[in-house]
């Protein structure tokens, strides 16, 4: 098991590399930004350009880049939107909104959507199941700007009960500031609750017509005993890698919902790198979220392993 | 029966042939044949839910290649004035009807405003006021004594409230309009009204009775307004020989000299039937360009469908044809392809978008590089749906027995093995048009992708100028998301019901 971690984290840097090789080159064949010729970083930058090795084949400015995020964690510095600034010291900035606004949408609604999907389950084929069902369903299925424009109209405008942006500044517990962030909060929230209780739903409903469940009302345990310790511990097999999935997915955030609701933070920034073209921004997003996405992927695999003895990772046949 | 028993001798001639003429065969099934496709048809049909998205999804997908068609309006028809207006419809706007009748509420309207509002019923004979909906009255005290001020919420029928405007217009132009006037009836151009009369207000056509300088209309004993239009015949920018209005005894003048040209005040709803030969209809009221929300919709759908499919299509195409060696060959092949597979579903799909668009949109085009960043990591989901399917049959004795007979890996391939897979593809193909969909809207809403200049206009690209005008305008940004949420459940429902009809194992533990 522990092999198979280690082979697993080892294969998914390769593949890291890889992705950042390629896109790398595809970032550096694209025509550079005009520097304003007045400005005092101008030089700076042009020497930085130069000891990024432009000019150069592109294999030596990977390896040069290489180097020196991993000898000095330098991501090189701003060419367009924060001009002359070191992208990684931004990018930190920009962290903490967007992991605070997550946050708080997932510890609300991961215990509500295991709730509901909890609450389906057992009253299966009732209107309870069904509208529980029906309304997944839907929330899953309506992109997820759309539910915030109908948050940001209804609770933001016309009951007027929350500001329309998060409020500026960096005083994350401030009332105010947790009062604005209720929005997107709730906006975020929707899809997260809808995919709980979808994924606990059908797996709670397989679980409870299995045998060992048979088995364990005919040793003599009543129908919530029975649920409590036989279903929903396997059950959860599925459902706890997928917490870990989206804790490790709070860190990306929702390119969208950020813009709609003004958050400070990295979707934001990554679309205005996009926008800009502002490109070592731009890198480091690319870097942030491949690596988000595959160390989810390796997470969320090897905590089968881990929570479910019955699951042999990597194991020979 | 006892198999030991010992039969005695039987002797050959009681033995007869039950008939030496005939030969038997099996008889023919007397019941239907029920193919696959027939069978989940069957089975498609009985999931009410997922029949009646199919038909929504039916209504929206024709509503989307005929609005453009039934509507009077094009693309190009981007009105300067009527912007992020809401939904009129002449039939029910001359009954002073609130649905469809441009309705528009404005809170907070104090009897100088409501005087204003008489003034443009006065002058052009149609009334912006819809209804009142609620009076306030809060008591003040004026030069000592008490007195109650009233002010209103009022429903305003946007179109009529807009009134005259001031329009700059050519010598041609000027006679043009004068022709139509005569020959429709129709008052376009109302008589000028200089601002000195009206205390130098430049900026509100629609006074045209004195006023004192706060733009409040003076009145007289009676109550009337007191016109105060030019009769200056020494200003008039050109002669005038058409439609006079009510009380003009034909001193008025209509326009002035403005640079080569006239400037007069012209009735915009009048002004517009003249342009555009029939009177404002927009059903689903007007976008932020000025569109017809009816027809953007409709353009913005009809596009992102076409797109989605297309994608679909090589998707497909691209992801079946790969997986199949994948899943046939196995062994060394299935791991090195595995490993591509790896590499690019890695990459984020806004950071391939991003990459494309920089790239390619220059040299291809926008749209065709947008597939290009579709296709790169779209096809995998299905190459890897396709390899599963392939490891699951190339075991069967079917596949064995062909294999016997001589049958070519192609023939194998795509003869023997992949139409036991179709039912699984078709149903991905119908989950992945709405995942296409939404993503391409998310990408134009966010601008990283601007698709307008080839599509005039997508759902996206909607979204985000009516979420700019969402709070004065909310039907800009209530129909594309309608349709948009609309089609996304309609497809996905579909998508579901379709992928429990084809899968087997569902078969008969319905009830």
């Amino acid at each position: 098991m522990v092999k198979y971690a280690i082979q697993r984290i080892i294969y998914m840097f390769l593949v890291f590399i890889v992705i950042m090789l390629m896109c790398f080159v595809l970032v550096r064949m694209l025509p550079l930004p005009v520097l304003p010729p007045e400005d005092p970083h101008t030089q700076v930058v042009r020497m930085r350009r130069e000891a990024m090795g432009y000019n150069e084949p592109y294999l030596v400015q990977f390896g040069l880049f290489v180097k020196n995020v991993v000898t000095k964690f330098d991501w090189g510095l701003s060419d367009k939107l924060y001009f002359g600034q070191d992208v990684w010291s931004i990018f930190k900035q920009k962290l903490p909104a967007t992991v605070i606004v997550n946050l708080y949408s997932i510890i609300f609604s991961i215990p509500i959507g295991i709730f509901l999907g909890i609450v389906a389950a057992l009253k299966k084929n009732t209107w309870v199941d069904y509208t529980i069902s029906t309304l997944t369903m839907v929330v899953i299925s309506v992109p997820s700007f759309v539910y915030a424009f109908l948050i940001q109209y209804v609770f933001c405008y016309k009951l007027q009960l929350f500001p329309f942006v998060m409020e500026a500044g960096e005083n994350w517990f401030s009332p105010a500031m947790i009062r604005s962030m209720v929005p997107a909060v709730l906006a975020l929230s929707f899809g997260v609750i809808a995919g709980f209780t979808r994924t606990t739903r059908a797996e709670l409903t397989e679980v409870l017509t299995s045998d060992y469940m048979l088995l364990a009302r005919v040793k003599g345990l009543t129908l919530p005993q029975a649920t409590l310790r036989h279903a929903l511990r396997n059950c959860f097999v599925v459902v706890v890698p997928q917490i870990f999935g989206e804790f490790l997915g709070i860190l990306a955030g929702s390119l969208i919902i950020e813009k709609i609701f003004a958050i400070p933070g990295v979707g934001s920034l990554t679309l205005n790198a996009i926008n800009g073209p502002d490109y070592n921004l731009f890198m480091l997003s690319t870097a942030f979220y491949t690596a988000i996405g595959l160390s989810a992927a390796v997470v969320v695999d090897i905590s089968y392993g881990f929570l479910d003895p019955r699951i042999r990772m990597g194991a020979v046949k | 029966m006892n198999s030991k028993t010992e039969f005695p001798k039987i002797p050959k001639e009681k033995f007869a042939f039950v008939s030496d003429k005939d030969i038997f065969l099996d008889e023919a099934p007397k019941t239907l044949a029920r193919g696959y496709f027939g069978d989940a048809l069957i089975r498609f049909k009985e999931n009410r839910s997922s029949v009646v998205a199919f038909w929504i999804l039916v209504f929206l997908v024709a509503f989307a290649f005929f609005a453009p068609v039934i509507s009077p309006y094009s693309l190009k028809d981007q009105d300067k004035i009527y912007t992020s207006f809401p939904a009129f419809v002449p039939f029910f706007a001359e009954r002073g009807m609130t649905f469809l009748g441009g309705a528009r509420v404005y809170d907070s309207q104090n009897d100088a405003s409501m005087l204003y509002w008489e003034g443009i019923a006065e002058e052009t004979d149609m009334d912006p006021v819809i209804d009142v909906i609620k009076t306030y009255e809060t008591p003040a005290k004026r030069r000592g004594e008490d007195i109650v001020r009233y002010t209103y919420d009022i429903r305003v029928n946007a179109y009529y409230a807009l009134g005259n405007v001031y329009k700059v217009l050519s010598y041609n132009e000027f006679d043009k309009i004068q022709a139509w006037q005569n020959e429709t009836g129709i008052q376009v151009i109302y008589p000028y009204v200089h601002p000195r009369d009206i205390r130098d207000i430049r900026n509100n056509p629609n006074l045209w009775y004195k006023v004192n300088e706060k733009g409040v209309a003076e009145v007289d004993e009676d109550g009337d307004f007191i016109p105060v239009y030019a009769t200056q015949k020494e200003d008039e920018g050109a002669p005038y020989d058409s439609l006079r209005i009510e009380g003009d005894d034909g001193s008025y003048i209509y326009s002035v000299k403005k640079s080569g040209a006239v400037q007069c005040r012209v009735n915009y709803y009048n002004y517009y039937r003249y342009q555009n030969g029939h009177e404002p209809f927009y059903l689903f009221g007007t976008s932020l360009l000025g569109m017809d929300m009816f027809c953007a919709i409709g353009m913005g759908a009809r596009f992102s469908l076409i797109f989605a499919a297309v994608v679909a299509l090589i998707n497909m195409t691209i992801g079946i044809f790969y997986g199949s060696v994948q899943g046939y060959y196995g062994g060394a092949v299935d791991m090195a392809l595995d490993r591509i597979c790896d590499i690019l579903s890695g990459v984020p799909f806004i950071i391939v978008a991003t990459l494309f668009q920089q790239h390619l949109a220059q040299k291809v085009g926008v749209v065709p590089s947008f597939i290009f960043a579709f296709v790169l990591t779209g096809w995998i989901g299905v190459a890897a749906l396709t390899r599963k399917q392939f490891y699951r049959f190339k075991g069967y004795e079917f596949v064995l027995a062909a294999r016997t007979l001589g049958a070519s890996d192609k023939r194998l391939m795509f003869k023997h093995i992949l139409p036991n897979a179709a039912g699984t593809l078709i149903t991905s193909c119908a989950l992945v048009i709405p995942a296409v969909i939404s993503s391409e809207t998310a990408l134009s809403y966010l601008g990283i992708v601007d698709l307008s200049s080839f599509a005039g206009t997508t759902l996206g690209t909607l979204l985000s100028q009516g979420n700019a005008s969402a709070t004065t305008a909310p039907h800009t940004i209530l129909w594309p998301s309608i349709f948009l949420g609309l089609l996304m459940i309609s497809f996905n429902l579909f998508g579901n019901g379709l992928r429990d009809a084809f899968n087997p194992a569902t078969r008969g533990t319905e009830n």
